[in-house]
């Protein structure tokens, strides 16, 4: 049977019945979420097949369906893609069957357009010719767009999905351009005919390819400075929708990166990976800082997507270092390392948005500093979030430390290359991943002591019920995911070495020992460490014990100075939190602050005090706005030519058609 | 020596840090006191203040979630199987194949998330304060750590701490050089950060709007308490060992016999000693930074470590 056919065709009738039965909010809700868990079973295990050396999946439906017909093939690089997506879509879509009630007024525009970005997003990766994967990339931005405004109501979700639908076809316009080229060196649209044309073109035509493909997949991927939709966009959507965009969409950027720079064009020379890893490491360091300063959940989220595909891109651009001084093992441990972070950030970051979204649900608000003492009332979402927030830390025994771990390994073995400039790179890049390591840590200490601890903010924060239980289920898989990648590494290793033999067409290498990872410097053996941290804080438990007898523990109120009572007034807030921070970086925040005190009759006594603080954002300000402002006053410039007078169009017209006329008859002569 | 008295001698190790961690302390204590014309507590002082407040019974806050009572637990179980990381007596570390200097990092990451999210819970502002200070301390001091332990690493081509210690161990005179010099430094000014010495943090001070970790930690008492300052203890005696084992190449026995364990923990002995007082000396001559003056002193830090990384490069590979 053909998996892949399969999976689109019950996307599609999955789309089709939500719309169908639009009238029934909670059966159009059912039946397309059920529809898209079975077509993402399909997907995955098409997926599976391809990879385990099977049979891989193909779609070809012959006709005038544009040049080169419609064609999609699974090969085991894409279907590390496609079954990341699909995998990821599962959880996403068992969650939506409770959350997605909240949007039950518009459930058959919802569960339609779930359904078609689920396929257009699973097919990305399998298209084999230009116009399919164009067709697919578009479909993909299209229905996102339309997910990101469902509340089109809001205005702040018709200006994000405003922002995003422009710059994504800006990105498209590139990407149809990198096509261009290779079309116009191949005479085809099959991506065959783009490999075997790409590794002749000339240096220069190559590079333009390059950098063309890199600015359209880049800003999918959210590289800084094109990341400026993503904070925007993926928060406006329903949660599991934010998570799936957060978590795979924009892994669909990384697919396209290392399939024109690897797969179509060959390689390149070391400046484009030095290119690719000074990116990374700029978007991770600015994706941190960024989210550091948000104090709305969902757009903190959307930043630390910022962060990762920064840490991803290190890893890659890492493996093109090392390829291109021709050093296949490292750069295959390096591409290794920049894909496993691809899918640990797919699960951890799917786990903490849906966590966000159950949060979001029950206290009505997504800023933070209305939460608080959540973990009391929802014990079970505050443990979800915080094993993701362990994981994106990287905290071990979590996933993102694996993957961390050998990004660490890989730029460190960037220290034996004979370039001193590679080198260079390598060591500062490695630098910037542990100042991101830490200020993440920071990001989630705030993120989720804010959120879960301590006493609650607001009354609906107190009033907060726990979630039901598919969103838990969903969350409980998700985080089990996360411990599971996080101590198997030579499994997952062993799969994504597997996908990346055929990308750069060599031996795939032997498969990695199950329980331990190592890189060229040293192993790590995380089940090991986990088992030990239990083992010792047992043998802690037990010597105290031991010592001292059964603890003994009274409750108390906490130290308040000696005031009566402590208010949630006096709890630190995630602005004051993140402050230390914010004077540390100010000379990119550029904060400004503004407090005004009210005073009643006596001088000493403040009736209300109003404190505002904002930060910059230089990128906008310094690289999107100046061009924007000259093209704002050129346009102002020319509105003086239209002002809407019969009388002046009419004087156009006519001195248009003498200027011509004087034109055609000084030619003539 | 028979294999399993070896594994044992080697298994030993991270127990002998445990029992001379309060030790440790003691000594910093007593050196600081005597610097300052006192007369000081005993050095055996921090075993009975563990001792007693493990008898204590435990005052739990009432807004406090269960996260507040695991936070102990957390800290002193990463804490000390970092300690199985590394060598101290022995060119060998029980856990070195299971984790290595990065683990070493991260593991120790573990106990400062979980301390800092035990500052929030009990909802004072204290708690709060102190673990915003602390979160915004270690994440300038992490790409300075990184870098300091990459510099021994780089010279021994493994990241594991027992190889690194031993490579330098075995070229000692032929290792001393710019790179070992300046990571020595990067990482004494990263462990005072880190562990919360001055310049930086005072640990004797629970002056309100100074402190930094202790204003973390303000809501635990009794064993919860005990086993946090052990942990505490614990680190900075793993950053002195670190210190002296990575970057003092002298000492470390080359094989793993009682003769060479002995000989090898005399020397042990005197670089502890020798980096207790140097800390001592340098807490007593220095005053606590400004919090905004902190990412200035661990940039330096850092950029020591960098160039120390560096100059381990030009010696090594050329320009």
């Amino acid at each position: 049977m053909n998996l892949l056919g399969f999976s689109s065709a019950v996307f599609l009738l999955g789309s089709l019945l939500a719309l169908l039965l639009a009238r029934r909010p909670a059966a159009a809700r059912a039946v397309s979420l059920g529809a898209a868990l079975l077509g993402s079973v399909g997907a995955l295990a098409a997926a599976v097949f391809c990879l385990a050396g099977g049979d891989c999946g193909a779609l070809t439906i012959a006709g005038p369906l544009g040049p080169g017909g419609f064609s999609f093939r699974l090969d085991p690089f894409s279907a590390l893609f496609t079954g990341l997506i699909s995998a990821v879509s599962l959880p996403a879509s068992l969650y939506g069957l409770s959350h997605a009630s909240e949007h039950d007024d518009r459930a058959g525009a919802l569960g339609a357009f779930y359904n078609l970005f689920l396929l257009s997003m699973s097919l990305v990766p399998a298209a084999d010719n230009a116009f399919c994967f164009l067709f697919a990339w578009e479909a993909m931005t299209l229905t996102s767009f339309f997910l990101v405004t469902l509340d089109h109501e809001d205005p702040e979700a018709r200006k994000a999905g405003r922002f995003y639908f422009v710059m994504s076809q800006g990105g498209t316009a590139l990407i149809f351009a990198a096509f261009l080229l290779l079309w116009r060196a191949s005479g085809s649209w099959e991506f065959s005919a783009f490999r075997e044309a790409g590794r002749l073109m000339a240096p220069g035509m190559k590079s333009a390819v390059f950098l063309l493909a890199l600015g359209g997949f880049g800003l999918k991927a959210g590289v800084v400075p094109l990341h400026l939709w993503l904070p925007y966009a993926h928060p406006a959507a329903p949660s599991h929708v934010s998570g799936l965009m957060s978590g795979v969409m924009i892994k669909t950027g990384v697919y396209g990166i290392m399939l024109t720079a690897l797969s179509l064009l060959g390689g390149g020379p070391a400046w484009w990976g030095a290119l690719v890893l000074g990116l990374g490491a700029a978007s991770s360091l600015l994706g941190v800082l960024y989210a550091l300063m948000q104090h709305d959940l969902k757009r903190l989220l959307a930043y630390h997507s910022v962060e990762n595909i920064g840490i991803i891109l290190m890893g890659v651009g890492a493996g093109m270092i090392f390829s291109s001084f021709g050093k296949p093992d490292l750069a295959l441990l390096a591409f290794a390392a920049g894909l496993y972070h691809t899918v640990n950030h797919a699960v951890f970051k799917c786990l903490l948005f849906l966590g966000a979204g159950s949060v979001l649900h029950a206290v009505g608000t997504r800023n933070m500093e209305k939460m608080g003492g959540l973990i009391k009332t929802m014990p079970f979402t505050a443990l979800g979030f915080l094993a993701g927030s362990m994981a994106i830390s990287a905290l071990p025994p979590f996933n993102g430390f694996m993957s961390e771990w050998l990004t660490f390994q890989s730029l460190l073995a960037g220290f034996g290359l004979e370039s001193a400039p590679a080198r260079l790179a390598t060591l500062t890049a490695a630098a910037c991943l542990a100042l991101t390591g830490g200020l993440a840590a920071a990001c989630f200490v705030k993120a989720f002591g804010i959120t879960f601890l301590a006493m609650p903010r607001s009354q609906a924060a107190a009033e907060a019920r726990e979630a039901p239980a598919p969103e838990l289920w969903a969350m409980a898989a998700l985080a089990g995911a996360c411990l599971l990648l996080g101590i198997l590494p030579g499994p997952v290793l062993t799969v994504l070495k597997q996908g990346l033999g055929s990308l750069l067409a060599s031996p795939a290498g032997l498969p990695s020992p199950v329980l331990a990872a190592s890189g060229p410097f040293g192993s790590v053996q995380p089940s090991l460490l986990l088992a030990l941290l239990g083992v010792l804080g047992l043998g802690a438990w037990l010597a105290m014990t031991l010592i001292a007898g059964p603890a003994r523990v009274r409750r108390g109120p906490t130290w308040a100075c000696g005031l009566p009572g402590l208010t949630p007034r006096m709890e630190y807030t995630a602005t004051a939190f993140s402050k230390p921070i914010r004077l540390m970086f100010a000379f990119l925040y550029k904060p400004t602050r503004e407090v005004r005190i009210e005073r009643q009759d006596q001088p000493y006594f403040p009736g209300t005090i109003h404190y505002s603080t904002e930060i910059a954002h230089l990128i906008r300000e310094r690289l999107y706005m100046p061009p924007v402002k000259t093209l704002l006053a050129g346009a102002h410039l020319i509105r003086r030519l239209q002002a809407g007078s019969v009388n002046l169009y009419l004087g156009y017209l006519c001195a248009t058609l003498t200027l011509l006329l004087l034109f055609l008859i000084g030619r003539a002569r | 020596m028979k294999p399993g008295l070896a594994a044992a001698a080697v298994w030993a190790q991270p127990f002998v840090l445990l029992m001379l961690a309060p030790l440790v302390q003691g000594c910093v204590r007593k050196l600081k006191a005597v610097l300052q014309n006192r007369q000081g507590a005993g050095v055996l002082q921090p075993y009975w203040d563990l001792l007693k407040n493990l008898r204590k019974e435990e005052v739990v806050s009432e807004t406090a979630s269960p996260i507040m009572r695991f936070v102990p637990y957390a800290a002193f179980s990463a804490t000390f199987l970092a300690c199985f990381l590394v060598p101290v007596l022995l060119p060998a570390s029980p856990l070195g194949f299971a984790g290595d200097m990065i683990a070493l990092v991260y593991l120790l990451a573990l106990p400062r998330f979980f301390m800092a999210l035990g500052g929030l819970d009990a909802g004072s502002a204290f708690g709060g304060m102190g673990s915003s200070r602390e979160m915004m301390i270690s994440s300038a001091a992490e790409p300075a750590l990184i870098a300091a332990l990459f510099t021994a690493a780089v010279r021994a081509g493994s990241t594991g701490a027992a190889e690194a210690a031993s490579a330098a161990a075995a070229s000692a005179p032929a290792a001393l050089g710019p790179g070992l010099a300046l990571g020595f430094i990067a990482l004494f000014l990263v462990a005072l950060a880190e562990c919360g010495r001055l310049p930086v943090d005072n640990p004797a001070t629970h002056l309100e709007l100074t402190m930094v970790h202790e204003a973390m930690i303000l809501e635990h008492s009794g064993r919860s308490l005990a086993l946090i300052e052990l942990s505490s203890m614990l680190k900075l005696t793993l950053f002195l060992t670190l210190l002296a084992n990575l970057f003092i190449p002298w000492g470390l026995a080359s094989r793993t016999d009682p003769a060479s364990a002995v000989f090898s923990a005399g020397i042990f002995g005197l670089k502890l000693g020798g980096l207790v007082l140097t800390l001592s000396v340098v807490e007593n001559s220095t005053a606590k930074l400004r919090l905004f003056r902190v990412p200035d002193f661990l940039g330096i830090a850092f950029v020591l470590a960098l160039l120390g990384l560096l100059s381990e490069g030009i010696l090594r590979l050329g320009l």
